[in-house]
């Protein structure tokens, strides 16, 4: 207690004394001073607050996806770094990749899920398309990234997104909940394709990422298993059950995508 | 040894003229997303940020023989990413026109919970508005947890120049954040 009593607290002491910098001896003092002198405990709580505001607003950018030119092999360059026209170049080309074809395949059952009421079996006689799922993933792509509109009308209005795509699709559309993936609904919009309306919902998990349910109504009332399509990074899952066509996009693995899309799925039929 | 950024006070280094095991481009890749994460909020948006962390690669792989102490590494990688900042902002000086942080704050503050949105989006914006010296230190002090010794050795400053920085830097966001007087801390720092 009298180690402190000679020196004044001074400001660069209350400093290190919420950075942990503070020498053992002073902390009496410092404290003493905090409970004489409320305007500084409160300015010190103010700066404790912003340290982990800090923490919580960029905190997040550790966990995002490193582009190319960021991951190892980073190119040989020991001798002396050259400009980075180069790596603009490659960056275009990544560009192009997401571009690249389409690989589809079916699942296999991997789900457990099976087709309940499947007309006919013959692929050709399916109306869910390369299309339909190009269409899906070019959705995904154009919306997941938008900042201020990523959606027209958020969850806040769910009975209003509900009528108002109901009455646009034609069907009667619900908004099925991923919670239990860990994924809430944000909202949705309505886009249109070569066949007529969409729907688009849009969710998002804790750290942000996003996932995508395209909804198109499709003449054929006949159900089919859940297939997969990757394009680029993003995976795609689809199928279609009483008159519509779904499809559900994310840059997730294939197993986390079925257990959301067997949600969805149990949020429909239920 | 070289006339590479090196940290202040690297003394514990043994005074010998051999080179260090190399550094691998993994050991680098390593403390790339932090690097980022750095970089990001220091110049407030993911473009800049980008190449900074690029160039800061490039010169770390181009120099690795210079680090002796491996341990090291991270400090290094900031300190060069430092200096590599501080010469694109000369550069810059009379340009103007940066990138404005509102995307970078709207981005993040999707990325946080919805209950934390309006606030994390305040902040980065408010934060946007210090200056790249205050920005630093707040940064390395309080995101990075180094101590103020470690963020002295990145700023290649006196230890003393750190904690009036640090004292200011936060005086200024909080009147950013909360409004009202800024208070002259830095005459009571001593």
């Amino acid at each position: 207690m009298t180690t402190g009593e000679t020196h004044p607290v001074t400001e660069a002491d209350l400093h290190a004394w919420i950075d942990g910098e503070l020498p053992d001896e002073r902390r009496a003092a410092v404290e003493r001073h905090m409970a004489d002198h409320p305007d500084d405990a409160q300015r010190f709580e103010r700066y404790r607050a912003q340290r982990a505001l800090l923490a919580r607003s960029f905190g997040p950018l550790i966990d995002q996806p490193l582009p190319d030119r960021l991951t190892p092999p980073f190119a040989a360059r020991d001798a002396v770094a050259t400009g980075r026209a180069g790596w603009a170049g490659r960056a275009r080309v990544w560009g192009l990749a997401l571009a690249a074809s389409l690989l589809l395949f079916v699942a296999g059952g991997a789900t457990g899920w099976v087709a309940r009421d499947r007309a006919g079996g013959g692929r050709q006689a399916d109306p869910l398309t390369a299309a339909f799922i190009a269409d899906a993933v070019a959705a995904h792509r154009v919306f997941t990234v938008e900042v201020r509109h990523p959606i027209e009308v958020g969850v806040d209005q769910e009975a209003h997104l509900v009528s108002w795509l109901s009455k646009r699709i034609g069907r009667t559309m619900r908004c099925p909940k991923a919670t239990k993936s860990g994924y809430e609904l944000i909202g949705g919009r309505l886009l249109a394709d070569s066949d007529g309306p969409v729907a688009l919902y849009m969710y998002e998990d804790a750290a942000g990422r996003r996932i995508t349910l395209y909804i198109r109504p499709t003449p054929s009332p006949a159900g089919t298993a859940f297939r997969f399509a990757q394009d680029g990074g993003l995976q795609a899952l689809y199928w279609q059950d009483n008159g519509l066509a779904l499809a559900i996009t994310g840059d997730l693995d294939r197993a986390t995508l079925s257990g959301i899309a067997e949600e969805v799925y149990g949020a429909l039929n239920s | 040894m070289t006339n590479e950024p090196t940290p202040a006070g690297s003394a514990p280094d043994a005074p010998s003229m051999t080179p260090g095991p190399a550094i691998a481009d993994h050991d680098i890749a390593a403390h790339v997303p932090r690097l980022r994460r750095y970089a990001t909020a220091l110049v407030g948006n993911r473009y800049d940020a980008d190449d900074l962390v690029q160039d800061c690669v490039e010169k770390a792989l181009a120099n690795r023989h210079a680090l002796r102490d491996p341990s090291r590494l991270g400090g290094w990688l900031m300190s060069i990413l430092h200096n590599l900042h501080i010469s694109v902002l000369r550069g810059r000086r009379r340009r103007g026109a940066e990138v404005p942080v509102e995307e970078l704050a709207d981005d993040l503050a999707l990325s946080a919970p919805p209950t934390d949105r309006a606030e994390v989006r305040d902040f980065v914006r408010a934060f946007g508005q210090l200056t790249e010296e205050h920005r630093a230190v707040l940064l390395l002090t309080g995101m990075e947890g180094l101590s103020y010794r470690e963020a002295a050795e990145v700023l290649e400053l006196p230890i003393g120049t750190v904690m009036s920085r640090l004292a200011r830097a936060r005086e200024r966001l909080r009147v950013l954040l909360d409004g009202g007087a800024e208070q002259a801390v830095v005459r009571r720092i001593k």
